[in-house]
């Protein structure tokens, strides 16, 4: 097992391709066949497109605050691709290149990101939770979703995300003990991007590793190289395959970067050196595969131009048909508050439809 | 009919859910082999199981994040904090999650659970075991707040919580758990939530109040009448969504109100329904409405309770001042 062979406690990290592409140990390939790595390689491009898109409308006023995914595509896209369809994917709001593979319509990504709630309604059958602003609380109903499809006796491992900010947090803590405690088909995969917001990684825990945390919930831990997709996947595979057979929780530490600012509203030039992003660009996931797969054969320069073709071609259907959706009505803003519309505020809307219509 | 207290009332109510329907799932601290710290789950984990009676580890914003997964997946979870007290270590996720899934997804999910939650004073309890902070949750769009006031309450209303599709904050009176016994229906009943209760019809002053501080609302109301001061009782039961209009068509005809509410006073439901009167039935009144609240400190350990908790005396003074005035 990975999880006994790389120790996060003994400084060790799971890593399957080295920066320039190549096979570290030929071992711990995951079986992926050349088809399912040209369509991982394809999703990430297209997150890539997609990511830097958002932040041009943002800049352009036609989205509003956004953050960028940048650099970390492989972690959400690695685990992603260890999902089955009734596996809950529980996001925090950095996992882009994840959603879309488990099948988030990318016009509902930039509607949400644009303002407005319609971008969220896709969930259920997708089995993909809304993003979840305050860091880390998405852990807990993430347990709750997996003691449901347990309690249903499905076959569906939770997956839930956060950043190496959110696992400050107190449901960090509590989340993780009750997915040990009741021994849940689980995998938490934080994003350990170094950075929340301008705190750095050393100043949210003085564990060595976040994977190690696990070791106190007496549940699987396990340190990857974030930004290798073959590691991410295995680990994940592997996780998943645990959870499955009644083998508990797994902590997944991506260890990764965020090429980009927090938000397009941060400068993270106000916190943090320029070469040590320079460093961290050298070891880009997409450009990692990418070279992986010319090596393998899998991508020649033609099939790769084409593929980046077609990602801006998809992004901009996608933002069109985001853009075409009209503004929210009030009965929209309001009905779905509740089930049933309380009389309070079927009275409060009225009001403020006739102040709308210029009535007093 | 079974003649039964509170705590039992609920103990039916969650029993009959259970069995009619596996999706009820109860959750919390000490629910299960001891069956709550009130005795409130007493016997539900004998009979339906330890994956149905969740003994969670103590962690509150877990136990409220949980119920809301368990929810959005279809579950109907009854999760239980332990005091009111306790639940503000929740109330993030309460007021982050659990009220806003609905909206925030334009319907893809939705969280239909309830958070019971045992709050009040005057019961010569602990710090943070006295706490009445209705308002908190009151003031949070996307939640239901429920207060029953006697067994039979009680029962038809958690019953109605339980089905209900959206959350529901659930809060049990301490102080009535166990303070008198009344007739309640064996089966299942509903009692409609967003509806209050007349308690009494009268004519002269309408009081309005809810959960434990209904004896007490009668106390004083029947002394009034000795003086010949008719009271028209309203038991206001669900505090959000409010029932003003109830209350609205009472003070029209009576023209004068007092509203009772054990929380502090600033920001208070007294205060919001008062606010409601003033708008709506402002040409019926005949006197200044009155309120009987608790005053804006924390509430005093047991020795120095009674400047703080409202008693039958004080509720008959507003009613004297708002009948003279």
């Amino acid at each position: 097992m990975l999880t006994d062979d790389f120790d996060p406690m003994r400084g060790q990290m799971l890593s399957i391709l080295d920066q320039d592409g190549n096979i570290v140990d030929e071992s711990l390939v995951p079986s992926l066949d050349d088809d399912m790595l040209e369509r991982a390689f394809r999703n990430m491009v297209l997150s890539r497109v997609a990511d830097e898109k958002a932040v041009t409308l943002q800049r352009q006023g036609r989205l509003g605050a956004y953050p960028p995914n940048r650099g970390q595509e492989a972690a959400s896209l690695g685990p992603a691709m260890a999902m089955e369809r009734s596996d809950w994917l529980v996001r925090a709001f950095r996992e882009l290149a994840g959603l879309l593979w488990k099948g988030l319509p990318l016009d509902r990504y930039f509607l949400g990101w644009m303002g407005n709630e319609e971008g969220n309604r896709f969930g259920a059958e997708n089995r993909i939770t809304p993003s979840s602003i305050p860091v880390a609380s998405q852990y807990a109903y993430a347990v709750g979703l997996s003691y449901a499809s347990r309690y249903r006796r499905e076959d569906a491992v939770t997956f839930a995300f956060t950043g190496d900010g959110g696992t400050s947090e107190g449901d960090f803590h509590e989340s993780l003990n009750a997915a040990g405690v009741f021994s849940l088909p689980m995998v938490f995969i934080v994003q350990n991007n170094q950075w929340a917001i301008s705190v750095p990684r050393s100043r949210q825990t003085a564990s060595a590793t976040i994977a190690q945390k696990a070791v106190a919930y007496g549940i699987k831990g396990l340190q990857v190289d974030g930004n290798d997709l073959l590691a991410m996947y295995a680990a994940a595979k592997e996780a998943a395959d645990r959870a499955r057979s009644g083998g508990g929780p797994t902590l997944i530490e991506a260890y990764t970067y965020r090429l980009g600012n927090h938000t397009t509203s941060d400068d993270a030039r106000r916190y943090r050196l320029a070469s040590e992003s320079k460093e961290w660009e050298a070891r880009d996931p997409l450009a990692r595969l990418m070279k992986h797969l010319y090596a393998k054969g899998v991508l020649d320069d033609r099939k790769t131009e084409a593929i980046w073709e077609e990602a801006r071609q998809t992004t901009e259907d996608a933002v069109s048909k985001a853009e075409s959706f009209s503004p929210p009505s009030v009965e929209e803003v309001f009905r779905h508050t509740y089930e049933e519309m309380p009389p309070l505020l079927e009275e409060q809307m009225q009001h403020i439809r006739r102040e709308m219509r210029g009535g007093t | 009919m079974t003649v039964m207290n509170m705590v039992q009332a609920i103990n039916s109510a969650l029993a009959s859910e259970m069995e009619a329907d596996d999706s009820v799932i109860i959750l919390g601290e000490d629910v299960g082999r001891a069956g709550g710290v009130f005795r409130v789950t007493d016997g539900l984990f004998e009979r339906f199981g330890g994956d149905r009676v969740i003994d969670t580890p103590l962690a509150e914003s877990l136990i409220a994040g949980m119920a809301t997964g368990m929810a959005m997946a279809g579950l109907r979870p009854v999760a239980e904090m332990q005091f009111m007290g306790f639940s503000y270590l929740a109330l993030s996720m309460i007021i982050s999650h659990t009220a806003r899934m609905r909206n925030r997804s334009r319907g893809s999910y939705t969280v239909p659970m309830v958070m019971r939650m045992p709050y009040g004073a005057g019961v010569k309890a602990l710090e943070h075991h006295s706490e009445s902070t209705e308002s908190l949750y009151v003031q949070i769009p996307g939640l239901k707040v429920v207060v029953p006031s006697t067994p039979r309450e009680a029962k038809g209303l958690l019953i109605s919580s339980i089905r209900d599709p959206d959350p529901v904050v659930f809060l049990e009176p301490t102080r009535s758990y166990r303070l008198f016994k009344e007739e309640v229906e064996d089966g299942s009943f509903t009692i409609p939530i967003g509806e209050s209760r007349m308690v009494r019809e009268g004519d002269d002053v309408t009081v309005v109040g809810w959960g434990a501080m209904m004896p007490m609302v009668q106390e004083a109301a029947d002394a009034s009448e000795r003086e010949g001061t008719s009271c028209e009782i309203i038991d206001l039961r669900t505090l959000s969504p409010m029932d003003s209009e109830a209350v609205v068509r009472s003070v029209k005809k009576t023209g004068r109100v007092v509203v009772v509410q054990e929380a502090p006073m600033t920001c208070g439901v007294a205060g919001e329904l008062i606010s409601r009167l003033t708008s709506k039935a402002f040409l019926s009144l005949e006197a200044p409405p009155e309120r009987v609240t608790a005053p804006d400190i924390t509430v005093p350990l047991p020795q120095g309770e009674k400047y703080y908790y409202i008693s039958p005396d004080r509720i008959y003074n507003a009613i004297r001042r708002a009948a003279s005035f």
